[in-house]
């Protein structure tokens, strides 16, 4: 092994220098999806902060939803089917580029925005003809802030998916080896659909049931 | 407005948290094992993933306050069906975590001065690493002891005392790896290492009054007084501070390539030492007798008492005095740093000083721990790497 205090560039066969790869700080693995992963943990405990407010102001409420401020299940249910298949859709893009295929990739990313975009006019009808506003009461000042910030979050997602189909019009942009930005509007899909899960459970199945 | 920036600050806190999660968990030199790693960066991983968990929770609490007051909602407004004790809750839940944020980069600070100022491989790294995760977990379930007088039921009190005495353990683990390493060791007292040992004693005391207004008992009568101000104080000034002054002290010489003038430093820190006794150390007295927090006028009785906090205060304001002059003094003109003014063993000490822009043209190879002072037959001691990975 080589003598510490030399510093001298003779490598033998099993030193460390040659079990490593990487020279320069270039070199290192693409960390942006694990990133995006740790950022959303970060964001779900926002989303968290937003339930925990719910369910303590309905546990000291004794009618919940309170009179007047009931909710609609019909818009909402449709609204919830659009967005949990728009998910399986996402994926089915995901692993359209993984075969290398751009152009189905496109398709199933432009019927996702499709979808997200119907799930948004929805809730903006859901917002028009519901009967009561973000003042009226308790239970309103929570339904419009969490369905008014994961719509936020699924304009931003939708903007992500727009930004990939903009993106993808480049030939040799995406392909099955250097598809990050696919990856990235995916997973950030994802977690929109499951925080619509969670709201949708804590917003119509409990005040329903 | 102050929504604004607090949501702004805490959303840089949440990025660079992010930052340095993504980089200590991904981007160690590939020779580093986990057990190689300083210890300041296990602190920083620590701290991250603490910000991480807590500081968006504060932020969806700032959010809802920001719509009662601006946009007629009434989270909080128990008038309307809302909740104030709710808002202690969203904003106590970051908030506790938050004086850790405060002080575990500390703590990481004193990990790495210790052992170099007298020349002795830390003792206990594990305990000491993974102590850190600990508070970061534990930390996450203690928030409730800083609403005690809220109406808080009685068997959420218990489990909160609990919780908070528990928390308590791995920063003793740390306290006693530090003298640990201490003991028997080659001390020299620079000032780095007088504030390093100043901190221990000052953490020991603010520490114990920590414990102390955790039990909810003893709570009930000090809440919101003068003794929780010199708990507090004690451990951000005692804490914090004096750990930021040590981590000046180690690492002006790498940063900015010159020596700082280790006579100023002892002055600085002897003045320092004496004000921040003198300053909160009677207000542990003064809460006892009851005088509140958050006054412009207290009770002719406190005033004795107060005229000592306000000396120790004015020698304090003194204290910075030398150090402002000997740090831009010596920056200007003090004598030039060498590569490792210290003989300490970690990676920073290989680049010159200040480091070239991105440390290394070619990534060292890391073959040995960041401690190992002493640790074998050779008379010169060895940084943790001589080797530089080659290109194959």
């Amino acid at each position: 092994m080589q003598d510490s205090t030399f510093n001298t560039p003779e490598i033998s066969l099993d030193s460390p220098a040659l079990r490593e790869r990487v020279v320069s700080h270039e070199e290192h693995q693409d960390l942006r999806v694990f990133g995006l992963l740790t950022f959303l943990l970060s964001e779900s405990l926002m989303f968290g902060g937003f339930f925990a407010t719910y369910l303590i102001l309905r546990g000291g409420t004794a009618v919940w939803p309170p009179e007047g401020t009931e909710v609609e299940l019909l818009v909402p249910t449709i609204n919830t089917v659009i967005l949990v298949s728009s998910s399986f859709v996402i994926h089915l893009g995901d692993i359209a580029i993984k075969k290398n295929n751009v152009a189905k990739m496109r398709l199933w990313y432009t019927i996702t925005a499709l979808m997200g975009a119907i799930f948004l006019g929805g809730q903006v009808y859901e917002y028009l003809t519901l009967g009561y506003g973000l003042t009226t009461n308790v239970f309103a000042n929570c339904f419009y802030l969490m369905t008014g910030f994961h719509g936020l979050h699924v304009f931003v997602g939708l903007l992500l998916i727009l930004g990939v189909l903009w993106r993808s019009r480049r030939f040799g942009h995406y392909s099955a080896i250097k598809h990050t930005g696919i990856e990235m509007a995916e997973i950030y899909w994802h977690f929109v659909d499951i925080i619509w899960i969670i709201l949708f459970t804590l917003l119509y199945i409990l005040t329903l049931f | 407005m102050w929504i604004l920036s607090i949501v702004l600050v805490g959303t840089s806190s949440i990025l660079g948290a992010l930052n340095f999660v993504v980089t200590i968990l991904k981007l160690k030199v590939p020779s580093m094992k986990w057990t190689e790693m300083p210890l300041f960066c296990w602190a920083i991983l620590a701290t991250s993933v603490l910000a991480l968990l807590s500081t968006p929770v504060l932020a969806a609490g700032l959010v809802l306050l920001l719509f009662d007051i601006n946009f007629g909602t009434s989270f909080f407004k128990p008038d309307a069906g809302g909740n104030v004790v709710l808002y202690q809750h969203l904003f106590w839940f970051y908030s506790h975590p938050a004086v850790y944020l405060m002080i575990l980069p500390i703590f990481g600070i004193m990990s790495e001065v210790i052992p170099v100022h007298a020349r002795k491989p830390i003792f206990g790294y594990k305990a000491i690493a993974y102590s850190s995760l600990a508070i970061c977990v534990i930390g996450l379930f203690v928030w409730v002891h800083h609403m005690f007088t809220s109406g808080t039921p009685a068997w959420m009190r218990m489990f909160f005392t609990i919780s908070t005495l528990i928390v308590a353990v791995p920063t003793g683990v740390k306290i006693f790896g530090w003298v640990a390493t201490l003991w028997g060791g080659k001390i020299r007292f620079t000032s780095a290492m007088l504030f390093a040992i100043g901190l221990l004693s000052m953490f020991v005391v603010g520490g114990l009054g920590g414990v102390t207004l955790g039990t909810a008992p003893f709570d009930l009568h000090v809440h919101d007084t003068y003794y929780v101000v010199g708990h507090f104080h004690y451990v951000l000034f005692g804490g914090s501070v004096f750990g930021i002054y040590a981590g000046i002290y180690h690492w002006f010489p790498k940063m900015t390539g010159r020596m700082l003038n280790e006579t100023w430093g002892r002055v600085h820190f002897a003045l320092t030492f004496i004000g921040t006794h003198l300053t909160f150390l009677p207000m542990h007295q003064l809460g006892l007798q009851g005088m509140p927090r958050r006054v412009a006028m207290y009770d002719p009785q406190f005033a004795y008492i107060n005229h000592i906090c306000t000396f120790g205060a004015i020698v304090l304001g003194i204290s910075v005095i030398p150090f402002f002059i000997n740090a831009i003094w010596s920056w200007l003109y003090g004598s030039k740093a060498t590569d490792n003014p210290w003989d300490a063993l970690t990676l920073e000490w290989t680049t010159s000083s200040p480091p070239p822009i991105e440390n290394w043209a070619v990534l060292p190879v890391v073959t040995h721990g960041p401690y190992d002072y002493g640790k074998s037959d050779r008379t010169v001691e060895v940084p943790q790497t001589t080797q530089t990975a080659v290109s194959l």
